[in-house]
């Protein structure tokens, strides 16, 4: 690996690294706009300019010109430096350049707060303006280019990283320059729509308020968000995604890296996901059906009355949902195991349909059915009309028709675990109320085999706990009949703590 | 004043001659593709760029880079295709001599094309020709045409195993198609953004694979080092910028007009007896000596070889040795403006420095011209202009903001006397 100084800190980098991942190996952001490592070079923004003290152990002569960092690939012996006066004033300028023509809509920008521009005026100064308001070149604000893409061509700063992510990544070609100079405009290319599946990333890797989403705009100032990680629960891909919250509400969702799974980006559907989950009406409590009337119940007695219900009334139908975590499907399994029948069986939801594409979109709509395959579950073809006992987790059979209602009314016992109120729901003698897949944290196992684990991004309403903690109290109380509740207690103080 | 000795004309060769050369049969009666005949079946490829080299030709384009050493930079054995480019996007202000060579000797430009072409292992070339050139397309079309139909380009050129065709392209009107990777850019069917270097040409140009860009004059000057040899060539005028070199001298002159001399002629001579003196008994002023975009000269300058090093040495630049002459009624503040306005209305918009600083000094400045102007405004052009040098991808920046610094250098009284009166 070639050995670089930079700003004086020696450090060892991968071989056809450029300079912008060496710094931040040594500590140091260079500042850049165009320059993204998902995305080809374009080298046009001129931000990330530093001095070559050095290009490589044979070449040990100072470059005349400032080099742009993105551009320069590392070489043993190189010397760089982006602390000095020179390198310091090449950026002020190049920022004073982008910020003449930019119009003065921080205030009303969903860019501000996470805007590169803004954080970059405030670190380098140059609060005196020397362009005139009345001298700024004029051009068209806010534009929807597609369903979910607003441009303010005024805002742009032309790095073109949402041209080259339409170019490179989908080959789409949607966005293209037009014009010359400070009259350059980013535009549609003619006839074109931003509608491709993946459009939304163009938002997410504008350094500049020129690209905004036209779900989030003017919904919250980005400060006021909280970031959580997880995974998307959209397919069996399972993008790792940051979710942005405020209090249990989710305003949006971006990709996070993830260079084995989905890279730097995330398709549009998964950004709908969040909406999808946490929308219709939610099941706040738990309940405990008597005499024909629902009546809400403590978690904990409700978790007793499921199980004196199931246990020792014959064999138990188990229903799972192949969108459950890997800790929920194994709880049930065991759960299975302790009521006897024939284990767990899959129901599959009615899903929009996808087909693979050759980049992130899975025709698996399920984020666990990997997991659930691992455990030896197999799908449901029907009910299973031998058993008279069961328990629905997650999924919402009676929803697939007469069939399935027929069996789950003649049931002589039901026990739904859920974050809405299901149809199914509704044959309950039981119903646990639990989170959703933003409200937990778990494991999904994912279309290559890949164990994911995820966090908790937002809490769940009311009573509702998540599922594998419920679940846990579940094999306890079921344990503690047939003499398991040793493990089954350290089970749980494993879960609290989770 | 005398005029410097003047061998015979070489490049322009087309004035001495009373025959139509871009009619093949008399350029071939001329002694036209005997050269390239000749070389062709008895030099190497090495032989040819050895040659070059040893004539010391640095190219007309406007860097005066070596043609030689630059054809030394092509990549060998990648498997891929090698393209010579012929630049005649010749769209420099001031500058219009390609334009001459390209409409009345079109064969010598071919001639030395397919000799390039030989020595770099090209089996294709192309003509990238300014969009406004159409007579100049028209007649380089016919011309090709002539010489593939006398086997001369094609297959098995002048009977050897040797290929070299060429395809005249006509590029839509944009200085910065001139700028050779973008160029190139534009020759692929896209816009003209010039390339981030490295990867150079040489290793990765056209369609990705190696390339050399030429300039016409230089090109044509290869005909003429093959065919005289390289020892007469670095006979002709200064030793480390030698041969015959062709300038374009315009503005408050009697005579405008190309006039081919040797290298390292001076200036003043220049001005003075090839282009018949300042224009109505006037006094100089300035001379813009290579092109609207190197800094500007001032009328005590002017005793000056007009060479690669010299002018470069006097702080200016040969580029494309197109000379702009101003007499002493020049309104320097108006002159600066408009050369702006050029640049700023050229700028492809990718780099940041270029696409905001063009338009910046063209509005300060057209607020000096018309009076409104404070003295923040010529320190601010002086700042702005600083801040495009030597930060983007091409020269353009370079070359909008070069001639800036150097007239607020040189006639600073002019542009103080534009200033608004301050008023108690």
């Amino acid at each position: 690996m070639p050995r670089v100084t930079f700003n004086g800190i020696d450090v060892e980098v991968e071989a056809g690294s450029n300079l912008i991942d060496a710094a931040e190996a040594a500590g140091h952001e260079i500042p850049h706009y165009c320059y993204h490592p998902g995305l080809s070079v374009a080298g046009n923004c001129r931000m990330c300019l530093v001095e070559i003290k050095a290009l490589s152990d044979k070449q040990d002569k100072p470059l005349p010109k400032l080099q742009i960092a993105c551009n320069t690939v590392v070489q043993d012996g190189m010397i760089a430096e982006s602390n000095n006066d020179r390198v310091a004033e090449a950026g002020r300028s190049v920022l004073e350049f982008l910020l003449i023509n930019h119009p003065i809509d921080c205030p009303i920008c969903d860019q501000a707060g996470e805007c590169k521009l803004q954080e970059y005026y405030m670190e380098y100064g140059g609060y005196e303006s020397r362009v005139d308001l009345d001298e700024k070149v004029l051009k068209a604000k806010a534009t929807p280019i597609g369903p979910d893409v607003m441009l303010d061509q005024e805002r742009c700063i032309l790095c073109t990283r949402c041209v080259r992510f339409l170019d490179e990544v989908t080959g789409t070609h949607e966005l293209t320059i037009n014009e010359r100079g400070d009259h350059t405009l980013l535009s549609l290319t003619e006839g074109a729509v931003l509608d491709n599946p993946y459009a939304t990333n163009v938002v997410d890797i504008c350094p500049v308020g020129a690209l905004t989403s036209r779900k989030f705009r003017f919904q919250s100032r980005v400060w006021y968000l909280s970031s959580d990680d997880t995974i998307c629960p959209g397919c069996a891909t399972g993008c790792s995604i940051e979710v942005h919250s405020r209090g249990s509400e989710i305003f949006r969702v971006k990709p996070r890296n993830n260079p084995e799974v989905n890279g730097y980006w995330m398709c549009d559907y998964g950004r709908r996901v969040p909406s999808l989950l946490q929308g219709g009406e939610r099941l706040s409590a738990h309940l405990k059906r008597e005499q024909g009337r629902f009546l809400t119940r403590p978690v904990r007695t409700a978790v007793q009355y499921a199980a004196s219900l199931l246990k020792d009334a014959g064999p138990v139908a188990v229903i799972v949902s192949p969108e459950l975590s890997q800790e929920e499907a194994e709880l049930l399994k065991q759960v299975a195991g302790l009521l006897g029948g024939e284990g767990c069986l899959v129901f599959r939801c009615e899903k929009p349909a996808f087909d693979d594409d050759e980049l992130l979109i899975s025709a698996d709509r399920f984020p666990n059915q990997q997991g659930l395959q691992v455990l030896g579950m197999r799908s449901a073809d029907g009910p299973p009309l031998d058993c008279s006992l069961a328990i629905v987790a997650g999924c919402d059979p009676a929803a697939a028709g007469p069939q399935w209602t027929d069996w789950l009314e003649g049931l002589d016992g039901l026990l739904v675990l859920d974050s809405h109120k299901t149809v199914t729901a509704a044959y309950a003698d039981c119903l646990l109320a639990i989170a959703t897949h933003f409200e937990s944290g778990g494991t999904f196992i994912n279309k290559d085999g890949l164990r994911q684990s995820f966090e908790a991004a937002i809490s769940p309403p009311g009573d509702a706990v998540e599922g594998r903690v419920v679940l846990g109290w579940l094999v306890e109380e079921l344990g503690s009949v047939a003499g398991v509740s040793a493990s089954t207690t350290a089970l749980e103080s494993r879960l609290a703590s989770a | 004043m005398t005029e410097s000795a003047n061998p015979e004309r070489v490049l322009l060769h087309y004035l001495d001659q009373e025959s139509d050369l871009c009619d093949i049969e008399n350029y071939v009666a001329d002694g036209g593709y005997a050269t390239a005949r000749r070389v062709l079946g008895d030099m190497s490829p090495g032989d040819v760029i050895d040659t070059v080299k040893e004539s010391g030709l640095r190219g007309r384009g406007g860097a005066g880079f070596p043609t030689g050493m630059k054809w030394g930079f092509v990549a060998r054995d990648t498997g891929k295709p090698v393209y010579l480019l012929c630049n005649a996007d010749e769209s420099e202000p001031g500058t219009f001599k390609d334009r001459l060579l390209i409409e009345n000797d079109p064969h010598q430009l071919i001639e030395g094309m397919i000799l390039s072409a030989y020595a770099i292992g090209s089996e294709k070339a192309f003509i990238y020709i300014r969009g406004e050139f159409r007579k100049g397309y028209d007649i380089l079309c016919r011309a090709v045409e002539a010489a593939r139909a006398q086997g001369f380009l094609g297959e098995k050129i002048f009977a050897t195993e040797h290929a070299v065709d060429i395809v005249v392209h006509l590029g839509a009107g944009a200085y910065i198609c001139g700028e050779e990777t973008g160029l190139i850019e534009s020759l692929e069917g896209k816009r003209a953004h010039p390339r981030i270097k490295p990867p150079f040409p040489a290793v990765q140009g056209l369609f990705g694979c190696p390339t050399i860009v030429n300039n016409v004059e230089t090109l044509a000057c290869v005909r003429h080092v093959m065919e005289k040899g390289p020892a007469w060539f670095k006979g002709i005028g200064p030793e480390r910028s030698p041969g015959p070199k062709l300038f374009c001298v315009s503005g408050h002159v009697n005579k405008p007009g190309v006039f081919e001399l040797p290298m390292g002629t001076s200036l003043r001579e220049l001005i003075e007896v090839h282009a018949g003196g300042v224009a109505n008994g006037r006094a100089l002023k300035a001379v813009i000596p290579g092109g609207s975009s190197v800094p500007i000269l001032s009328a005590d300058e002017v005793d000056l070889a007009m060479d690669f090093d010299s002018v470069a040495a006097a702080g200016s630049m040969l580029g494309s040795a197109g000379v702009i002459v101003m007499d002493e009624d020049t309104d320097m503040v108006a002159t600066l403006r408009t050369i702006a306005h050029f640049y700023h209305h050229e700028s492809c918009g990718q780099c940041t420095p270029c696409r905001e600083g063009t338009g910046w000094l063209e509005t300060i400045l057209l607020r000096l011209e018309s009076g409104e102007g404070t003295e923040g405004d010529i320190e601010t052009l002086y700042s702005v202009a600083g801040g495009m040098m030597g930060t983007t991808i091409c020269a353009l920046s370079d070359a909008a903001a070069m001639p800036v610094r150097s007239f607020l250098d040189k006639f600073r009284d002019d542009f103080l006397g534009s200033l608004a009166a301050v008023e108690g």
